[in-house]
């Protein structure tokens, strides 16, 4: 294992621009930063803001969606409803404590293999500065509260289990 | 042969859930009738040592209902489920957080401090803050400790069964007490309920457009609105995204749904379901009328998880610290 921390990004292409933009990065041999694991979507306009929720719970450090350009979408206007979508998640995501960058959302032609390398480079490096999200672990750290407390029962209970009278005088204490 | 044993419990909740057993009316006699309550501190006089003694699962069904936000709130959950055949959070607290999720957008040091130094309406010149524990003339009085993270009842003990709604509909709670008097219960984990959207079951819903076109929101305040769809009129109405079951109360009653059922069995998050079928029908295409039009939900957070932030997939502010 590296010491170094590597981003782990997750990608939502659309089937006709992007994924075959990075297809296009592919087969021109372009290099770009191995973070990345793209998932294939019909249409930008699939991508579910669950997924992203999803992407992010899971342990993804940031989430990149990529369709086609305004006007050109193969659906008429799923990019569109993308885009309406995306603006209002930012902005729920930043009520929530994620910061902008982990976030992007591109539009990039199938022509456009060049563009995929710049993007997925760029935001590698823009996370890569804003470190880990980390959500796995902090859902483990916020639920440890209950485990300190369930320990501190637990200890309780067995003080008072080997003897019910030695419990009654514990409580007439307490008075 | 005896009478199986129920039990009744709150949390963090307002009093409201404990009002619709209430409102059961004459036909709660009949529950009465055919069970033991053995705990329902609202109502009767009951002491918790009576129920730790009890044999573990000697009670038949606990409805609990509020979110479990203190120490002694999880305790009594735990409790409770070791005593209980069947745990079934009561309400959209218990079920998903409810209304007092919306703290966990906020780090218990702030709302401490703005529940006992910074609110307006408060006279706490010296600041004083709930002690945890307190001595007096060598006596000393205990408080239970608020956590960090508000929580539904199924994120901190094995829930069976939910009762949605703020509060439940008489008839929702009927249908689960009977279900349960007759054993004829649904798969462990069910929701009691129907399993489509509001829009199914609302009286507006013949007015529903295919599309929306939004170019702005209102609130229910801001508009003189008429029997239409409460969308179609540009006011957020949480329908699409939400659980029938409610008979539709709210939008009969000429104010849009808040979404206090929670989603539907295929729904994971209500809040991004909600923002995902509003956005999609706005009529603005460039990024700057799509703020626009967007400006007019002022509070995201709270219009789309206002029952139940808890239970979302990120169920809380992520920079929060864990304790403070």
């Amino acid at each position: 294992m590296t010491s170094e921390w590597n981003p782990r990004l997750v990608a939502f292409f659309c089937n006709w621009c992007t994924y075959t933009a990075a297809d296009l990065a592919g087969v021109s041999r372009l290099k770009y930063a191995s973070n990345v694991r793209v998932i294939r979507l019909m249409c930008s306009g699939r991508v579910d803001p669950q997924f992203i929720l999803d992407a992010l719970a899971k342990g993804a450090d940031g989430v990149l969606i990529g369709g086609c350009h305004p006007s050109d979408c193969h659906y008429v206007e799923g990019n569109y409803k993308c885009l309406r979508r995306f603006q209002l998640l930012k902005r729920m995501l930043s009520d929530m404590g994620i910061e902008e960058g982990r976030v992007r959302l591109e539009w990039i032609s199938a022509a456009e293999g060049e563009k995929v390398k710049t993007v997925i480079n760029e935001m590698t490096a823009t996370i890569k500065q804003l470190g880990p999200l980390g959500m796995p672990a902090k859902f483990e750290e916020w639920d440890k509260e209950m485990e300190h407390f369930a320990a501190a029962v637990h200890a309780q209970e067995a003080q008072k289990a080997p003897c019910a009278e030695h419990a009654q005088l514990q409580e007439t204490a307490h008075v | 042969m005896s009478k199986p044993k129920v039990a009744f419990y709150w949390c963090a909740s307002c009093g409201g859930c404990e009002e619709t057993v209430v409102d059961l009316a004459e036909d709660i006699l009949g529950v009465v009738e055919k069970v033991d309550i053995v705990l329902w501190p609202v109502a009767m006089d009951f002491k918790y040592k009576d129920i730790e003694a009890m044999p573990d699962k000697s009670i038949t069904a606990t409805l609990l209902n509020g979110a479990i936000r203190s120490t002694e709130q999880e305790e009594m959950a735990r409790l409770l489920r070791r005593k209980s055949q069947f745990l079934i959070a009561y309400g959209a607290c218990a079920h998903m957080g409810g209304i007092p999720s919306l703290a966990n957008q906020f780090s218990r040091e702030q709302i401490l401090k703005f529940n006992y130094e910074d609110a307006p309406t408060l006279a706490n010149g010296d600041k004083t803050r709930p002690q945890l524990s307190f001595t007096e003339a060598g006596r000393t009085v205990t408080l239970p400790q608020l956590h960090n993270v508000v929580r539904s009842l199924d994120q901190v003990v094995d829930v069976d069964y939910y009762v949605p709604g703020c509060p439940p509909t008489p008839k929702i709670t009927k249908a689960a007490v009977t279900a349960l008097l007759e054993g004829k219960l649904p798969p462990k984990g069910s929701v009691i309920g129907p399993d489509h959207a509001l829009c199914e079951e609302c009286t507006r819903k013949d007015t529903k457009p295919d599309k929306w076109d939004f170019v702005e929101f209102k609130r229910p305040h801001q508009k003189l609105m008429d029997d239409k769809c409460f969308l179609a009129q540009g006011v957020v109405c949480m329908g699409p995204a939400t659980r029938a079951g409610c008979e539709a109360q709210c939008t009969t009653g000429g104010m849009p749904c808040t979404g206090c059922f929670g989603g539907t069995s295929r729904v994971r998050d209500q809040g991004a379901k909600i923002l995902s079928a509003l956005c999609s029908n706005l009529a603005a295409k460039e990024e700057g009328e799509i703020d626009a039009t967007l400006a007019t939900i002022p509070d995201p957070v709270g219009t789309f998880y206002r029952y139940g932030l808890a239970k979302s997939i990120l169920r809380r502010k992520v920079s929060l610290p864990a304790n403070s």
